[in-house]
């Protein structure tokens, strides 16, 4: 069953290969893109499909693009990546957690083509995995909300409880923490990515309990419109530079740099050299930006926390160095200590001082 | 001037030209849609309609085709018994996703113990209590509190829906995950996969129930007594009482039959196509049920018909995104005109256009 299975597979890529190939001249690489939201939803898709756009400008007719948004995490996205490597796509990039199964799977019926799966942590010969230090910037943010708050309660919508969310609600905390020992967070799941009623609603919530600063791990405005309409509340863009928000309540944000990866990558596959690798960048090798700090933040709070971005870009500070202790007490990273990235990957638990817990 | 006028009964010839003639109406002014775009019409509906079937990778879309229909039309066939008895079971797609927690969680209790022939038929017989417990709540507080079963059975969606986003990151989980949402892959476990049944087929063991499921209510409804006591109490409450049909216990047998037919759907998903209990695993194919029930007439092989109908434009929808990069809404829009199209065009059945001359009142 095994064997024909293989065959049967093995058959229909080279059926997929004899009819895609004389169509479509071999000369231009094709590129797909599987979106999970929208392309205009003002954030992470938002900004995959723009660095895709930089990607197409910096090749110009070198590549043929394509790309399938809105797609559901599940079989749909298995037959939409599927789609694409029988219109002959090179290499595909999936851009969602939630691709990852559907990614691996289909990646074992077209050996030809190369993969790139987004913050998954599944590999193979032909799917490589990518993702960006986040909690780097966390770190940033953390500081200036621990600097800003004059309430002390720091809200925190957070969207799935995957470990990169995780990651970042404890690097904002800790930084935070450390510059303002009386500050509380308190957090809200949505168990989204992107959902701005929800969202807005969260950050409402937040508001009325007495939050002045309110971070995001998701993806819309939502929250930011809704600190605009409470006033003196302040927040982060999150994926994308939100500056529309800006100087208030916006006053820094995360933004996610794709496009140099996508062009390193595309450019690969052209080349012949594309290999499948994990690559977890962030401030200093540019897959992380700190948007504006906007003139809402005092000039000496503005140029600590440029320092502490500087800091990390140049690998002299890691946002996880001990001491640290986890939720329950107990230790975690001795003084000094600087956690490894193969443990931060996979965290799932909260330091000391955060209340709440991890939905489970 | 055109008027309408009432017919003494449906037509019967526009009770079965209706859902044609909708599909190429849609079809024209799906057309329009796309030419508005800046997209070729003629390619666009011809990748939506025909590429699937008949185009050069038809080897691929057609199993595809099977497993994105199967669930549609066994919970049409569930929910046609409902509906022609008067009885609106809304909430299908809450049934369907308890039938998948119900049928994933029985496959991780087992795990990874090797024993398909106890571990698959106790995963059915779960799939399908989940799916007629959570159709029983609805059932049971219509009989006994009198309330509307619409509005119960659609709130329960939502509760579901909670349900399997806790499930995933919580009792379910897979262990060795990462701590990353989702429960095991089930397809990864032989003993709990539904897979192919004959390799690259498309046919699981969903789809031969669906099958069986249309069999089955064709009979029911053309010879059995059950068929006639809901064709009765669905046209005539009254009559239906005279004649002995109780009609609290027909509440409770058409939800459970829907209830227990969407569970199945989405254990048979769960365990095959899908393969994960995952935040991302409702697709809305209880509530697309509801237009494949129409859009079939309510009839088993009508519901047979329009369910692959309605798979081919989701297929040939993501086949024309990802080929021509429609947008999605545009294809969303595409699949709505169909059962607007289908409502606008029903007024024929039973109403004729009469050609009148105006007259001065």
């Amino acid at each position: 069953m095994k064997r024909r299975t293989l065959l049967a597979t093995g058959a229909s890529a080279a059926v997929a290969a004899a009819l895609g190939a004389p169509v479509r001249a071999q000369t231009k690489t094709k590129v797909g893109f599987i979106y999970v939201g929208p392309i205009n939803d003002g954030g992470w898709t938002q900004h995959h499909h723009e660095s895709a756009m930089e990607m197409v400008a910096h090749f110009g007719d070198a590549v043929d693009f394509v790309y399938q948004e809105s797609v559901p995490e599940g079989p749909d996205a298995e037959r939409a990546i599927t789609q694409m490597c029988l219109g002959g796509a090179n290499i595909v990039f999936t851009t969602s957690f939630g691709y990852m199964d559907p990614t691996i799977n289909v990646a074992a019926k077209f050996p030809d083509v190369k993969f790139e799966h987004a913050t998954g942590y599944k590999q193979a010969d032909n799917v490589g995995v990518y993702s960006a230090k986040f909690h780097e910037g966390r770190a940033v943010q953390g500081f200036l909300a621990g600097k800003m708050t004059k309430s002390n309660k720091i809200g925190y919508i957070a969207s799935v409880p995957i470990p990169e969310v995780v990651l970042g609600i404890n690097s904002a905390y800790i930084h935070a923490k450390k510059v303002n020992p009386d500050v509380e967070f308190k957090i809200v799941w949505i168990f989204e990515w992107l959902n701005p009623a929800k969202e807005a609603d969260a950050a409402k919530a937040l508001i009325e309990q007495g939050c002045d600063v309110v971070l995001q791990h998701t993806d819309s405005t939502a929250p930011q419109q809704a600190a605009k309409d409470a006033g003196n509340v302040y927040t982060f863009g999150q994926a994308a530079d939100m500056a529309e928000f800006a100087p208030m309540p916006r006053i820094s944000s995360i933004i996610d740099v794709w496009a140099p990866y996508y062009i390193k990558q595309v450019q690969a596959v052209m080349d012949g050299t594309w290999v499948s690798e994990n690559t977890w960048d962030g401030i200093g090798e540019g897959m992380v930006g700190i948007g504006e700090i906007s003139s809402a933040v005092p000039a000496d709070i503005k140029a600590e926390a440029e320092a502490l971005r500087d800091s990390i870009a140049g690998k002299s500070y890691n946002p996880f160095t001990g001491p640290l202790n986890k939720q329950d007490g107990s230790p975690w990273l001795a003084d000094g200590e600087v956690a490894e990235d193969g443990v931060l990957a996979g965290l799932n638990f909260f330091v000391e001082g955060i209340s709440g817990d991890i939905p489970s | 001037m055109l008027r309408l006028e009432k017919r003494p009964q449906p037509s019967a010839f526009w009770t079965y030209a209706t859902p044609v003639v909708a599909v190429i109406l849609t079809m024209v002014l799906g057309g329009i849609l796309f030419w508005f775009l800046g997209k070729p019409p003629v390619t666009a509906i011809k990748t939506i309609f025909w590429d699937p079937l008949f185009g050069d990778f038809a080897f691929y879309y057609r199993p595809e085709l099977l497993k994105k229909a199967a669930p549609l039309i066994l919970i049409a066939i569930g929910l046609s018994f409902g509906f022609r008895a008067g009885i609106w079971n809304i909430g299908a797609e809450g049934q369907y996703i308890m039938g998948a927690i119900f049928g994933a969680s029985v496959a991780l209790a087992f795990y990874p113990m090797e024993a398909r022939w106890l571990i698959f038929p106790l995963m059915i017989a779960a799939g399908i209590a989940g799916g007629v417990i959570w159709a029983m709540i609805p059932a049971l507080l219509r009989v006994y509190f009198k309330t509307n079963e619409i509005l119960v059975s659609l709130m329960l969606v939502y509760v579901a829906d909670v349900l399997i986003k806790a499930f995933s990151v919580g009792l379910l989980r897979n262990p060795d995950g990462n701590g990353f949402p989702g429960s095991r892959n089930l397809k990864q476990y032989p003993s709990a996969a539904n897979l192919d049944l004959w390799t690259d087929t498309g046919i699981h063991w969903g789809v031969v129930t669906a099958v069986f499921a249309v069999v089955v209510a064709y009979v029911f409804f053309a010879r059995h007594q059950f068929g006639f006591n809901v064709r009765l109490a669905g046209q005539s409450p009254r009559a239906a009482a005279f004649a002995g049909v109780n009609p609290n216990r027909l509440v409770l047998v058409c939800m459970a039959l829907s209830g227990g037919l969407a569970g199945v759907a989405g254990m048979f998903e769960v365990a095959g196509p899908s393969g994960q209990i995952l935040g991302s695993f409702p697709a809305f194919y209880g509530f697309t049920a509801i237009i494949v029930a129409f859009l079939g007439r309510l009839h088993p092989v009508g519901i047979l018909l329009a369910g692959l109908l309605m798979a081919l434009t989701y297929i040939g929808g993501d086949a024309a995104q990802s080929a021509m990069n429609l947008p999605s809404a545009a294809i969303q829009m595409f699949q709505g005109m169909l059962l607007f199209s289908l409502l606008s065009v029903d007024v024929l059945t039973n109403y004729r256009i009469r050609l009148t001359t105006a007259k001065v009142a």
